[in-house]
């Protein structure tokens, strides 16, 4: 789907003014381990935590125990269900389950995690930017980011991803290509709010470079809501990519992202269901924990709203 | 001020569980049910269909509604395709060459405005789809005729040296540029098809590609139903003409077709009760299931198509016949054919396939995995040692990734050697093909009329579908002359001889000969099996229970 | 506010043209053609087609008589589909997303807004936890896979509703189910943070200092501010919902826009890309100054700027 994370970032972008000032930054560690201790009050999102790290776990170490290979096939054992020597069963052209979840998984959280990382490239620096130069720069720049808002996800990925050939690297550009648009205005936000405190002053009286300013003072002091939305765009970006794969778009054959698993299993669901079930679960689950994650971690870096 | 507030969502909640309780009610009447009842038959047909103008389309889905909306000088025969049915045409005749046919068109055939159908609507409609300006895709088909090819290039401005001829309303006399003794079978593509005159002309006139004829408001038709109804992307919806000349033959009331692209969603709309009969493909995976409940609905079909790989043999390692070789020798395609498209296809044994009447196909591809890695060996790649980096190309879609992907692990393991599938999205597909960007390339040919003709003039040199590079002036000599032969037997005889000739190369691996599986609800009556899938409405009725 | 209205939709168009220009860059830059099809066409035959629809013209050429037409309405032909202009198009399939798009808005806003709520009010408790996981379920399985579901099970299974099509109202309930759900967690996800913030204002700290009962506090105190946020993210759902619903349109057989967004891209059929995207983008704009409108009406204390 093409969720549009964009607006659901106000409340981040309203919230940011109450950011930490030089000094707090200087015992940064006060304020990370304050939100660390909120975290864990939120049981959700500590077990969230545990599951996803359980999961990747088990997609990145679990291809090294398996004695199937995920491309190994055998066309006279295509689609039977879980057995002894197939824990999560076969595939229609006979290649075993688990393996290819986990390695599906691998591949559906490198995009998640790369494109998120792109993104958050981007977004950062393109956010700061306007937001520390302001004025006519900032204005222009934040256009561009409204005209590209409103440019048709569908249209411009399929364009991009048939002009451009298909690769694993074109993915996570085209899809952090899209989500880098949200990470730029909360940024940018940010940053206005920051700019007149005085430590920022500070550092512009001492003749520090701009480029020195944003990297070394105002971008750790966003970093907060920064993560908090980039742990929520890691589930979106997921989920496009299996959109993508919906589409036919995604990874190629006969490598297989959970997003192609799953649009599988879709298809055969009532004669085959495990097809779909196993690696929906594990998709299914890693989405929740992410997004459960990401409004703990909301939760705990928002000082204003724990005063209770 | 808080029950206000808490209003709006009880109201939703309680409307919502309103809706779930009403639905709960009863079973849905299925649309199958009252649509049999009323004699309307539910077709699903693909994708939206691009035009009904039978000079523009260039689809099958378009096809399925033109064979209700018009009908060309023959028609499709009920079951047998390689016999011609008389369509306008109620008796023809042809010289002793098959250069010249003359054809008496019936008296009372109509056009749905009224005007009766004539011969000169067959000279106007051909002039019109061989006119430049139209830009009709599929114009090629009428070079047959003599001069038409000039006139569609320009050479010649005055359509009257075409040789097409109204000798008076009732008969045509079309002069061919060669002996073409399957030509009856050739007048039954839409490219023949007549259009009306008076229609055409009133919106646009003969070049218009955006002619205002062809909506549903002004369509003009000859055939056994006429246009009622068309929401795009939802159905089109055709009924029952009773000024057609056969009209008492016609059992059906009308039939809706769904353009349902995706095969999932159709497997469901026919479970679920909105169509009678799927279109010519259902989910591979669906067969062996569906065979094992011995489905009453499932029906598997002939198809006259043939699937297959092309090879680029301009690039290495693919222009050593040895290779192309051992690649075919190790495709086990009874495997293929069982396991992954599961449709009860044939598997390929040459390249044009069986079941053409009087032509015995080539039985020279096999299964042979030693001699596939002995030649490999040959050709200096023993147990795939060096063997270049090489793609197979596949368009998006389920059945043709999964046989690639059986095809590449067939290939490590017999051959040793590691190919890789690159997943093109179809008009960039089309471009690679045909720019020959491609080391390996999945590809399908279905037949347009019964003869082997239409597979084995593709890969001469210079044809637009060739696209592997491959040329050989041999079989271009053979396949001339089997095009001029002045008897049948000798046709096939030279066509057998090129068809050898392909096979021995092998620019293209023929994998299997196609089928068509589809779902049919046991109340359609008169669906034939036919090899190519095309039924005339006519003969088809559904009984209401 | 005039002014305010007046400045913003003079940025609207020049982003509009902005995207008009984008897009045409990007389609002309894409591989393939509208008129490619399987079996190869004569070269002379192409470019027949081509000359009748304008492509033998140089680029600029045709960008700009495109954009002169398009702003005068007219986005042209469809290159693939005979007689048909991209406003039908557009014409005929808007008014089906519309609805589609509204019915799934209020199943997502019905979901949505309660369960955030709830969870606010109960922070860190199983009535948070429950609610927010419920909601979630929509976000967390691709929408390919949550519609064959209920399909399978009220289409197939207990035969209650269609398993696709359109027309009735019932064809509706479950494709605006699958979508509904989808939205629902975005919708849970900004109120629970909405009424959050205004269950920490300090006016809410003495109202319960001075005992007043915590109903009252939450449904007349905070939910106006509470719902701000999700408000402001209805614009938006509801252009996201227009374009981007193929997975529900292919699944379900509905003959909306979100199909032609996929069609039109992979026909490569130019006029309707353009006039698609012009669409979209239009609608984004549109749906941003009424958000902005309706928040600053919400809320007095923002002025007209940004």
């Amino acid at each position: 789907m093409t969720a549009r994370t964009a607006k659901m970032v106000e409340g981040a972008e309203s919230r940011i003014s109450s950011q930490p000032t030089a000094d707090d930054l200087e015992k940064g560690s006060s304020l990370w381990s304050d939100a660390w201790h909120r975290l864990k009050r939120n049981r959700l999102a500590m077990i969230s935590l545990f599951i996803f790290f359980g999961i990747v776990l088990f997609c990145v170490i679990g291809p090294f125990f398996s004695p199937h290979d995920a491309q190994e096939q055998d066309l006279l054992k295509g689609a039977l269900g879980p057995s002894a020597q197939h824990w999560f069963g076969t595939d229609t052209l006979g290649r075993d389950l688990m393996v290819r979840t986990m390695e599906g998984g691998r591949i559906s959280l490198l995009v998640g995690l790369v494109a998120t990382l792109v993104a958050l490239a981007i977004g950062v620096i393109y956010g700061a930017t306007a937001g520390y130069l302001g004025g006519r720069v900032d204005a222009v720049m934040m256009r561009i980011v409204d005209t590209l808002y409103a440019l048709p996800f569908t249209i411009f990925v399929i364009l991009l991803m048939v002009a451009f050939g298909r690769s694993l690297w074109l993915i996570f550009v085209a899809i952090g290509a899209v989500e880098w648009l949200s990470m730029a205005r909360i940024v940018r936000a940010g940053v206005i709010g920051l700019k007149k405190q005085e430590f920022v002053e500070a550092a512009v009286s001492l003749g520090y470079s701009h480029s020195r300013i944003i990297v070394r003072h105002l971008i750790p002091n966003v970093l907060g809501p920064v993560i908090v939305i980039a742990t929520l765009t890691v589930p979106a970006v997921m989920l496009l990519e299996a959109f993508l794969s919906f589409l036919g778009l995604g990874v190629q054959p006969p490598n297989a992202s959970w997003g192609v698993l799953i649009n599988e299993g879709q298809q055969n669901m009532d004669i085959y269901p495990w097809l779909l079930i196993l690696p929906a679960f594990f998709f299914a689950l890693t989405l929740f924990t992410l997004n459960f994650l990401g409004d703990g971690l909301r939760d705990a870096l928002d000082p204003k709203s724990s005063k209770d | 001020m808080q029950s206000a507030a808490s209003n709006p969502f009880r109201i939703l909640i309680a409307s919502l569980m309103l809706c779930l309780s009403l639905a709960a009610c009863g079973e849905r009447q299925r649309e199958t049910d009252t649509a049999a009842q009323e004699g309307i038959l539910l077709v699903g047909n693909g994708s939206e269909p691009k035009s009904i103008d039978p000079h523009l389309v260039t689809g099958v889905p378009e096809n399925k509604i033109i064979q209700a909306l018009i009908e060309g000088l023959i028609a499709y025969h009920p079951d047998d395709d390689t016999k011609p049915a008389p369509g306008v045409a109620e008796s023809w005749e042809h010289n002793d060459d098959y250069t010249v046919w003359t054809f008496k068109l019936r008296d009372n055939a109509k056009w749905t405005n009224g005007d009766p159908v004539v011969a000169g609507d067959f000279v106007y409609s051909w002039q019109r789809i061989l006119t430049p300006a139209l830009g009709a895709e599929y114009a090629e088909t009428l070079y047959v005729i003599e001069n038409a090819l000039a006139f569609h290039q320009g050479q010649i401005k005055d359509f009257s040296q075409v040789g097409v001829k109204a000798l008076d309303d009732h008969t045509l006399e079309v002069r061919l540029k060669g002996p073409t003794p399957h030509f009856l079978l050739m007048l039954k593509h839409y490219s023949f098809y007549p259009v009306n005159r008076k229609v055409v002309e009133e919106f646009g006139g003969m070049a218009d590609r955006q002619s205002g004829w062809s909506t549903v408001e002004n369509y003009v038709g000859n055939g056994p139903f006429k246009i009622k109804e068309w929401n795009t992307n939802d159905f089109l919806e055709v009924e029952r003409n009773p000024d057609y000349w056969d009209a008492d033959k016609v059992a059906l009331n009308g039939i809706r077709f769904f353009p349902i692209e995706n095969l999932n969603t159709e497997f469901t709309a026919f479970q679920g009760g909105r169509l009678h009969v799927t279109n010519n493909t259902i989910p591979a995976d669906r067969i062996p299931r569906l065979r094992e409940e011995n489905s009453e609905a499932l029906r598997i079909d002939p198809y006259l198509g043939t699937y297959f790989y092309r090879l680029n043999v301009t690039r290495k390692p693919f222009d050593d016949p040895r290779v192309r070789e051992a690649l075919s020798l190790a495709i086990d395609r009874n495997l293929i054919v069982e396991r992954v498209s599961q449709g009860g296809q044939t598997p390929a044994t040459g390249f044009v396939p069986d079941g053409i009447p009087g032509y015995a196909t080539a039985d020279a591809v096999s299964y042979d995995p030693k001699r596939a890695k002995q030649l490999l060996a040959e050709a200096g790649y023993a147990d795939g040692k060096g063997f270049p980096k090489a793609e197979i190309l596949i368009n998006t879609s389920e059945n043709h990734r999964k046989i690639a992907e059986a095809i590449q692990a067939m290939w490590r393991e017999k051959l040793g050697i590691d190919v890789g599938i690159f997943n093109q999205e179809w008009k960039v597909y089309l471009d690679s093909q045909s720019s020959l960007n491609y080391d390996i390339s999945r590809s399908g040919w279905i037949a347009d009329y019964v003869h082997p003709m239409t597979f084995l003039e593709i890969f001469t040199a210079g044809n637009g579908n060739n696209d592997t590079g491959w040329e050989n002036a041999e079989y271009d000599g053979l396949i001339r002359q089997a095009q001029t032969a002045r008897s049948e037997e000798a046709r096939t005889n030279l066509m057998q001889q090129a068809e050898a000739i392909l096979i021995k190369e092998l620019p293209v691996v023929p994998i299997y000969w196609y089928t068509s599986p589809r779902l049919i609800d046991p109340r359609v009556k008169g669906w034939k099996p036919k090899l190519i899938d095309n039924r005339p409405y006519k003969y088809l009725s559904i009984a209401s229970n | 506010m005039t002014r305010f209205i007046i400045t913003r939709i003079i940025q609207g168009l020049v982003v509009l043209l902005a995207i008009y220009a984008l897009t045409f860059v990007l389609v002309a830059l894409t591989p393939g053609s509208p008129f490619s099809t399987e079996r190869a066409i004569r070269p002379e035959i192409l470019a027949q087609i081509e000359a009748f629809y304008g492509y033998d013209r140089p680029p600029l050429e045709r960008f700009w008589t495109s954009l002169t037409n398009a702003l005068q309405g007219e986005f042209g032909p469809s290159a693939v589909y005979a007689n048909r202009s991209v406003t039908d198009i557009i014409g005929e399939a808007f008014p089906v997303s519309l609805m589609l798009g509204s019915i799934s808005l209020i199943v997502a806003l019905g979901i949505g807004i309660p369960a955030g709520i709830v969870a606010a009010v109960k922070r860190n408790t199983w009535l948070d936890y429950l609610p927010m996981s419920a909601s979630m379920v929509g976000i967390c399985l691709p929408t390919f896979v949550l519609g064959p579901i209920l399909v399978l099970i009220f289409g197939i299974g207990l035969q209650i509703l269609p398993v696709s099509g359109w027309g009735a109202p019932e064809f509706i309930i479950l494709p605006a189910a699958t979508l509904g759900l989808f939205y629902a967690a975005y919708f849970a996800r900004l109120t629970r943070g909405g009424m959050l913030e205004m269950l920490n204002q300090d006016f809410v700290r003495t109202a319960q200092a001075k005992g007043v009962p915590q109903t009252t506090i939450v449904w007349k105190h905070c939910l106006k501010g509470g719902l701000i946020p999700a408000i402001t993210f209805l614009g938006p759902a509801l252009a996201g919902i227009i374009a981007g619903s193929f997975v529900v349109e292919t699944i379900f057989q509905i003959p909306g826009l979100g199909q032609w967004f996929v069609k039109g891209a992979l026909n490569r059929d130019d006029f309707l890309i353009l006039g698609l995207t012009v669409l979209f983008a239009a609608l984004i704009v549109m749906m941003n100054l009424l958000v902005d409108i309706i928040q600053v009406a919400l809320n007095p204390r923002l002025k007209y700027e940004k």
